[in-house]
């Protein structure tokens, strides 16, 4: 475990070897880091997302057609290439990606910056429509006007955290997985595979899934933690 | 607050869209009760997101931005929906299968004052509702498989503590157990078993559901 590389600012280094596809099926050769190179980096990467999110914030208010060309061209590419690692052909990945920024026109409205960065609900919008075009089942949601919800007694410490600071967070820890762990994320997260479906393709025991699942949450969570 | 949370592996997969139908019915129904795994999932989004950002882009093709664009117009804005919905026991993910209270529930006996109502889910496994009458217990099983197991009203307990309403028990196959309703209220939960426990024409029907839940 790379132990100088615990803190928060300190983690993203343009990993573009770590393509979907290699990286799930052959682990990740990770290049030495050289730490203030990272940190620009993960500069720039800040600077970007809060400008993806403003983008976004704006385009709920002006409904403006070059805000969404703006966000299309960052994130039709991006979102293509996940549905492509999915083993989606790149015809209907296209179309799916297409599909899902018109969503974020229509919905940029429901919108929290506060909640989550534009790419996290953006990849909440192409995992949804991923499940409608490609399972047969629905996936019940959790409803945040639920009459029924029962609030936080207090503001729950794991989200005081600032967004970027969140987001630093997880690419820290999941830069940090060891290779098996990062796999099964993977597959999970892009490809959308279940824990059997995981199991059957690394020829793993079904239990080894869910405690590698399980080991890579505690990671995320321990990261954040130390954190606050 | 809720106490006892499906494990993380659960959430994980719910939130990556690679959790069953029936399994995220009751992930879905917990989060209504449960600040701690509203977090807990928010964080995993994150996780997704930046598992968007670090895709390396692949360009559409030149016209694909165009064609977007010429349908914008045509799109219904969606509005953050105000829901006017009846506060119950139910949470709103149950409530597109089971309706909006427990009285519109029709009931089926599976003997010694215990009640079912089996779930129509699309993923193969088996989601169901079970009231246990207050007092009364459920005979000792095992499982087959993974069984999660979400109060929604009463409280039941067993071998691994209480659980009242909101808390999922989470268990898996090497778990033997034999819950045991609160005296007060029947205990409605929402319980939600594996494929693999359906042991057809192996045992006789009427006693499946108890080996089942």
């Amino acid at each position: 475990m790379e132990q100088a590389h615990t803190t928060h600012n300190v983690g993203f280094l343009g990993q573009k070897e770590n393509n979907v596809i290699a990286g799930l099926l052959i682990g990740v050769e990770r290049p030495a880091r050289d730490e203030e190179k990272s940190k620009k980096v993960v500069t720039n990467i800040s600077l970007e997302r809060i400008k993806l999110n403003n983008l976004l914030v704006e385009l709920a208010s002006k409904r403006d057609k070059e805000v969404f060309s703006e966000l299309f061209s960052y994130f039709a590419p991006r979102l293509k290439s996940m549905l492509m690692g999915t083993g989606t052909d790149p015809e209907t990945a296209e179309e799916v990606a297409q599909e899902a920024m018109i969503s974020v026109w229509r919905k940029c409205e429901m919108y929290d910056s506060k909640k989550a960065s534009a790419s996290t609900w953006i990849f909440t919008i192409a995992r949804n429509l991923r499940i409608d075009r490609f399972r047969r089942e629905k996936r019940p949601e959790f409803d945040p006007n639920d009459p029924s919800l029962v609030p936080a007694a207090e503001p729950m410490a794991d989200d005081q955290l600032a967004l970027n600071d969140r987001k630093a967070v997880v690419e820290t820890a999941l830069n940090e997985l060891p290779d098996e762990q990062r796999e099964v994320v993977k597959l999970s997260f892009v490809a959308g595979l279940s824990h059997q479906e995981i199991a059957d393709q690394l020829s793993l025991p079904l239990g080894t899934v869910k405690s590698r699942l399980r080991l890579s949450f505690e990671k995320l969570r321990t990261s954040l933690r130390s954190q606050i | 607050m809720t106490f006892h949370h499906p494990q993380e592996d659960i959430l994980m997969s719910y939130t990556a869209g690679a959790l069953g139908e029936s399994w995220s019915l009751a992930v879905a129904s917990h989060m209504t009760f449960c600040p701690e795994c509203r977090s807990s999932v928010a964080l995993v989004e994150e996780l997704g997101g930046f598992l968007l950002e670090e895709h390396d882009p692949v360009p559409l093709s030149e016209l694909a931005l165009t064609v977007a664009q010429e349908q914008l117009d045509l799109q219904a804005v969606e509005q953050v929906a105000i829901n006017s919905a009846v506060v119950s026991s139910i949470p709103v993910p149950l409530r597109d299968y089971i309706g909006d209270t427990v009285d519109e529930v029709k009931w089926q006996s599976i003997g010694g004052g215990v009640y079912q109502h089996l779930i129509s889910t699309q993923d193969g496994d088996q989601a169901r509702l079970l009231q246990i009458p207050a007092g009364k217990s459920v005979p000792e099983h095992g499982h087959g498989g993974r069984e999660l197991t979400l109060v929604l009203s009463g409280s039941f307990s067993d071998e691994n503590g209480e659980f009242v309403a909101g808390d999922i028990e989470d268990v898996s196959e090497e778990v033997t157990h034999q819950p045991l309703a609160g005296t007060g209220d029947n205990c409605i939960c929402l319980v939600v078993t594996d494929s693999a426990l359906k042991f057809k024409g192996l045992i006789p029907r009427f006693v499946q559901p108890f080996i089942s839940i």
